[in-house]
């Protein structure tokens, strides 16, 4: 009935809410140099760090508690993979995330491609929508294909051992494949922000670098401020704050008190953009 | 006409600066508040008042010393609002400075708080004592007499006021036997503190008594010694970390400087007794130090002047409610010492509770989240007990288990844990787990050296926790071994195991550790804790020896299934004292199991509960804030006026009262009205900045116009209105994705409308772009022509009734152009229509049917071509003498000269051929260089916009 209203006067076959399908959008993106590229080197980085393991160089820098996790990356698949997830969490993922986030409008716009979408006309929200979602979706691919890579390759160069950890008792292979899970459930959770970040700047600006650095850029900023514990409290509401947070997933019992206000200052921060992002988009004269 | 000019750029510039403006104030206010809020000035809520007060003391009572106090009274109390008072001791080698942050924070919960530097330490008078009940206890029984006599202070009667005693290790010995010895004492909190000083120094862990206990030398040395200390954990109270002794005070005089313990500051004794061996210890005290130090051992008179200070004797005088908090990672003074003080105390009727944390004098304040926890239950006893607010606490017992690294801080962290009966360090159920060996023989090394470590004093808890500091020395001891658990053991309390030794002297001094052994060998000491024994009468030969138990220290711990338990017996320790002389014994196993005290504790629910809720709350308005809005955008979707203007109806385009003023003032578009029919092609014209790219825009939906409509086929024309589905466009320039071949941007394009793909039309849009194989090429490799093909093309695909392009010829060649016009032509047929806006003059004149000229956001013409070009076409002629070519074509019927500004010669020959008017100029003998027919709209377009080359956008 809502179609009906819409769609009278529209050209035959118009149907908004059919427009630009989530498949079509997949494949636009899929056909991008930069998504093969970054897809790709999820799938690289486990091996080239596998192949960097053979150069075993033997000398022993102790260092925090944490730093045993390359110590024991060897030992096993699950803490190769681990391993993998501990190198790339700060920096990488961020950065991938952004990409895949912050690109995706602005590239459009900058290409001068976002305005014939809207004179389709693609309805403003669906078209921030299923852009979001195409983009969501390939941050979470990039993610999983990291984490299997190294889990593949790591369990056949290593073994299906149990997860090994300082912190913890060792925990046997399937409950530790759980505790993986849960990790990348929660790395996804708090790169959340992230992606809310690099998708509200690529939606005010048009330049697509613009976009994916500055999310990348004020991230590091909340590290290091995140860093200064001269904030104190103000710390806690820094979207990076929380971003270690799935440590506390090695332990045994699971600390879960960071891991749940990790989520809720994600969330909240990704809530926050985006409703910004589709605030700003409704209502704004696309220029470009 | 330049005053209403220039006031649009003022204005904009006005607007712009006002953004300036707000975004700068904005900026400030915040960087302000963040500032404002990092240097916010803390709310004391409370007035110090520093004082030396002098006491009277010692057996008769009458010796005078001098103590140096602070007390902390809150806001509003005075002698109409009395409140209650807290007595704070610091930990040995401290100063009252050691716990004014505990002071502080109690004197926020609204209590008075009086510390003082215990006799002996820092400004205060005196020798140390010990916490005697003759000097140090009856020092604080006057502070409790000074107490009664403040009128601030709430009392219980004349002279005794409403108070509770609460401090660490020395100040938590002292709570205690000030609480036996002073009736007016209405709660305690000892902390970290000892129920038998004499044991806790010469400990003997098969029962016996502590003038056979092995002295524990390395804490010993440590007080004594003082000096090296610092700002000890010994100065540990109230849960909370010491603070450094050279810190600022709010009011107090300057404090002595770190680490003046005692021995540091000899002559600083008001006696004047410099006795360079014994410090600012009392005579008798560093007697018997000095004894058992040499010796080892503690002898009877020794032993009875560590059981004077001790509370184990008085246990049974003790009224007062006492909450009794001891740390697991403590060497000094273990869990064992707690649970001593607790069953004295109970006995008595007393109500008691116990709480273990994983702190202590190794382990200092525990994780935050542990010393939060003893901070809770120390006010919530406080307010019951000695304010009278508050239910009962109850006498569960809480205890708590190092649960891993705390990811963010890299802290520990640790779990809470609740029983609702004190087990005591029996626990409530018992493991027994085997652990076997063969009999080994092991060497006690000459003078103890080399020793195992176990514990370093103030090493902290990491060390000890992860077993890196733990060594055996080989050859110095024996292993007993389990199998690997079945399953996890939650062990808390005290383990005891059975042992045979032999030895040649008949005597033997063994330290017994139980370690934790992960599958892959590595070995952890719980917290560092031994058990010291000394053995004698013992047999020569290890067949003959009797089997004895040994109760381990306490811990809380849990072993994880596939962890082994190693049993450890050890010659040698480096916090202890062995025997000088050299030896070998014999250690096997004992005839019993290796028994581990398990409690079954309940998690105590933290803050992570009430997170949840929040997470959930969160999510729930997250999605309920998502209904709404979806619900909200399809009801005002809905509402869109749907409805056709009967006006309008059959009209491809009509744009009225088109307004469009930009946020910083700049008016695109003041005032645009056309109408666009079937089978037109009309031009858009005007200068550049004219206005007619923003016309588009908002034709396109991409631009929100400030007033005014536009109906394509009668139904009003917003953003993202479905009837743009019947528009194909090109507005300033092509996009494409430059990735893509030209084709596959089509089909991209075409798969975004979501329309059938038969639709498309691929096949026509194709051959009107002419891109020939290049059409499998990337867009990015395109010249700009093939692009504005390629886009044209694109706006043509689904053959939209209405077409817009936007400067379609920009980059074409010119039979590329002539071959753009036929196509437009073409396609204005079978009731489309085109809308071209161009500011080539001559292609609109030869391309289109219609024209609306803009100028300055306005139209200033509009109507078929011919209309506006006028019925007149004129002729420029080049001549050699164009006076006399004036006289000859003036007398030439209908022929008009029209007014040229420059000299030249242009001629409205109004019907009459050019050839005709060329003849006749030739006959008059004026040669002809030139013919060249003026573009005529070009003429027209002159004189609506003017000549002034400024574009309109200049503005």
């Amino acid at each position: 009935m809502a179609q009906s209203s819409s769609t009278v006067g529209a050209a035959a076959g118009y149907r908004p809410s059919a427009t630009l399908p989530f498949a079509a959008e997949f494949r636009r993106q899929a056909s991008r140099r930069r998504t093969q590229l970054a897809l790709g080197f999820m799938v690289l980085l486990p091996l080239i760090v596998l192949v960097a393991f053979q150069f075993d160089s033997g000398d022993d820098d102790g260092g925090g508690e944490f730093s045993s996790l390359a110590d024991l990356a060897t030992s096993g698949g699950l803490n190769f993979t681990l391993f993998s997830l501990l190198v790339s969490a700060s920096f990488l993922l961020v950065v991938v995330v952004a990409l895949f986030c912050g690109d995706t409008v602005a590239s459009e716009a900058s290409w001068g491609s976002l305005r014939y979408l809207l004179a389709v006309p693609v309805p403003r929200a669906r078209l921030l929508a299923v852009k979001l979602l195409v983009a969501l979706a390939y941050s979470g691919l990039a993610l999983l294909l990291l984490a299997g890579t190294a889990l593949l390759a790591g369990t056949l160069r290593y073994g299906w051992e149990p997860l090994r950890s300082e912190v913890s008792a060792q925990l046997d292979p399937a409950e530790g494949l759980l505790r993986l899970v849960a990790v990348l459930g929660y790395l996804a959770v708090v790169l959340l922000a992230v992606a809310g970040l690099a998708f509200l700047l690529s939606v005010v600006t048009d330049a697509a670098l613009g976009a994916v650095g500055g999310a990348v850029l004020l991230w590091i900023l909340s590290s290091i401020l995140d860093q200064i514990t001269a904030l104190g409290g103000i710390r806690a509401f820094l979207p990076t704050h929380y971003a270690n947070a799935w440590l506390g997933l090695l332990s045994t019992p699971v600390q879960t008190d960071d891991l749940v206000r990790g989520c809720i200052s994600a969330i909240a921060y990704a809530t926050l953009f985006w409703s910004l992002a589709f605030w700003r988009f409704t209502r704004k004269d696309v220029t470009s | 006409m330049r005053s209403p000019l220039s006031a649009a750029p003022v204005r904009r510039a006005l607007a712009t600066r006002r953004r300036r403006i707000v975004a700068g104030s904005a900026a400030t206010v915040l960087l302000a508040a963040a500032v404002l809020w990092a240097a916010r000035p803390g709310e004391a809520g409370f007035r110090t008042e520093p004082a030396m007060i002098s006491v009277r003391s010692g057996p008769t009572g009458d010796e005078p010393v001098d103590l140096d106090t602070t007390f902390y009274l809150p806001d509003g109390a005075s002698a109409d609002r009395r409140v209650p008072a807290v007595l704070l001791a610091h930990g040995f080698g401290g100063t009252k400075e050691s716990v004014r942050s505990d002071a502080e924070e109690l004197a926020g919960q609204g209590y008075a708080v009086l510390t003082w530097t215990a006799r002996g330490f820092g400004r205060s008078g005196g020798q140390i004592h010990l916490d005697s009940p003759e000097h140090e206890v009856r020092d604080a029984e006057r502070l409790l007499d000074w107490l009664a006599a403040r009128p601030e202070v709430r009392t219980d009667a004349a002279g005794d006021p409403r108070v509770g005693v609460v401090g660490g290790s020395y100040g938590g010995g002292l709570a205690l036997l000030l609480a036996a010895q002073d009736k007016r004492v209405d709660a305690i909190v000892p902390m970290i503190t000892w129920n038998d000083l004499s044991r806790a120094f010469l400990p003997e862990s098969t029962g016996g008594p502590a003038t056979s206990g092995v002295f524990k030398k390395g804490w010993a040395g440590l007080f004594f010694g003082g000096g090296n200390a610092g700002s000890d954990p010994a100065g540990f109270s109230g849960g909370s970390a010491a603070q450094p002794e050279d810190a600022p005070t709010s009011a107090g005089p300057p404090s002595p400087a770190p680490g003046a313990g005692p021995g540091t500051g000899p002559g600083r004794a008001p006696s004047g007794a410099a006795d360079p061996s014994c410090g600012r210890f009392a005579a008798d005290v560093c007697a018997a130090y000095l004894r058992i130090a040499a010796s080892g051992r503690g002898d009877q008179a020794a032993v009875d002047l560590l059981r004077r200070s001790s509370p184990a004797g008085v246990l049974d005088r003790i009224k007062a409610p006492t909450l009794l908090v001891q740390g697991e990672a403590d060497t000094l003074f273990p869990l064992a010492e707690a649970d001593a003080n607790a069953r004295g105390i109970a006995a008595a009727g007393t109500p008691v509770r116990v709480a273990w944390f994983t702190g202590g004098h190794d382990g200092g304040d525990g994780p935050r989240n542990d010393s939060d926890r003893v901070k809770y239950l120390t006010v919530q006893w406080l307010d019951h007990y000695v304010k009278g607010e508050g239910a009962a606490p109850g006498d569960d017992f809480t205890y708590s288990r190092i649960a891993g690294f705390d990811a963010l801080d890299r802290g520990l962290v640790a779990t809470g844990y609740r029983t609702t009966d004190y087990p005591g360090l029996g626990g409530d159920a018992r493991r027994e787990v085997a652990v076997t060996g063969p009999a080994q023989p092991i060497a006690n090394p000459p003078n103890g050296n080399p020793a195992a470590i176990s514990s370093v004093p103030f090493a902290g808890a990491f060390g000890s926790l992860l077993g890196r500091v733990a060594g055996d020395v080989p050859g110095q001891h024996a292993r007993f071994e389990s199998a690997p658990l079945p399953e996890a053991v939650d062990v808390a309390g005290s383990p005891t195991v059975t042992l045979r030794a032999a030895s040649a002297t008949g005597e033997a001094v063994l330290f017994v550790k139980l370690y934790d052994v992960d599958p892959q060998g590595a070995a952890t000491l719980p917290n560092g804790l031994v058990a010291p024994v000394r053995l004698t009468g013992l047999p020569a030969q290890i067949e003959a020896a009797k089997p004895v138990t040994v109760t381990l220290p306490a811990i809380v711990r849990r072993v994880e299934a596939g962890h082994r338990l190693r049993v450890v017996v050890a010659t040698s320790d480096q916090a202890y004292t062995t025997p000088v002389e050299p030896a070998i014994y014999t250690v096997a196993a004992g005839d019993g199991p290796l028994v581990l005290p398990t409690v079954a504790g309940v998690p105590i629910p933290t803050t992570a509960t009430v997170w949840r809720w929040v997470l959930a709350g969160l999510l729930a308005a997250i999605a309920v804030g998502l209904v709404a809005v979806v619900l909200i955008a399809r009801r005002r979707h809905r509402r869109q006026d749907s409805s056709v203007h009967p006006e309008y109806a059959g009209t491809p385009l009509a744009v009225r009262q088109l307004r469009k003023e930009y946020a910083d003032g700049f008016v695109a578009v003041s005032n645009v009205d056309f109408e666009v029919h079937p089978g037109q092609v009309v031009g858009l014209l005007g200068p550049n900045g004219a206005g007619k790219t923003t016309t588009l825009r908002v034709l396109m939906g991409l631009t929100q116009p400030t007033a005014g409509e536009i109906y394509v086929f009668g139904r009003r024309l917003v953003p993202g209105s479905s009837v743009l589905s019947r528009i194909g466009a090109l507005v300033e320039g092509p996009g494409f994705l430059p990735h893509l071949s030209g084709l596959e941007n089509l089909k991209a394009y075409w798969r975004a409308t979501g329309r059938p793909w038969a639709d498309a039309h691929f096949d026509e849009a194709l051959e009107i772009a002419g891109l020939g194989d290049s059409v499998h090429r990337r867009t990015r490799k395109y010249s700009h022509g093939m692009r504005q093909r390629l886009a044209i093309a694109q706006a043509m695909l689904g053959l939209p009734e209405l077409l817009v392009l936007d400067e379609p010829t920009d980059g074409l060649d010119p039979p590329q152009i002539a071959e753009m016009r036929r196509v437009l032509q073409r396609y204005a047929t079978e009731g489309r229509a085109v809308l071209v806006s161009s500011h080539l003059l001559a292609e609109v004149e030869q391309t289109c049917t219609h024209a609306v000229v803009v100028n300055k956001g306005r139209i200033v013409a509009s109507g078929p071509v011919e209309e506006i070009v006028g019925e007149s076409p004129s002729v420029l002629f080049d001549v050699t003498d164009p006076e006399a070519a004036r006289d000859v074509l003036g007398r030439l019927a209908g022929v008009r000269v029209l007014p040229d500004a420059e000299g030249q010669l242009v001629v409205d020959t109004n019907g009459t051929a050019r050839s005709e008017v060329v003849a006749e100029l030739v006959r008059a003998g004026i040669g002809v260089d030139r013919v060249v027919p003026r573009r005529r709209l070009e003429d027209a377009f002159l004189a609506l916009v003017g000549e002034n080359s400024r574009g309109s956008g200049d503005r």
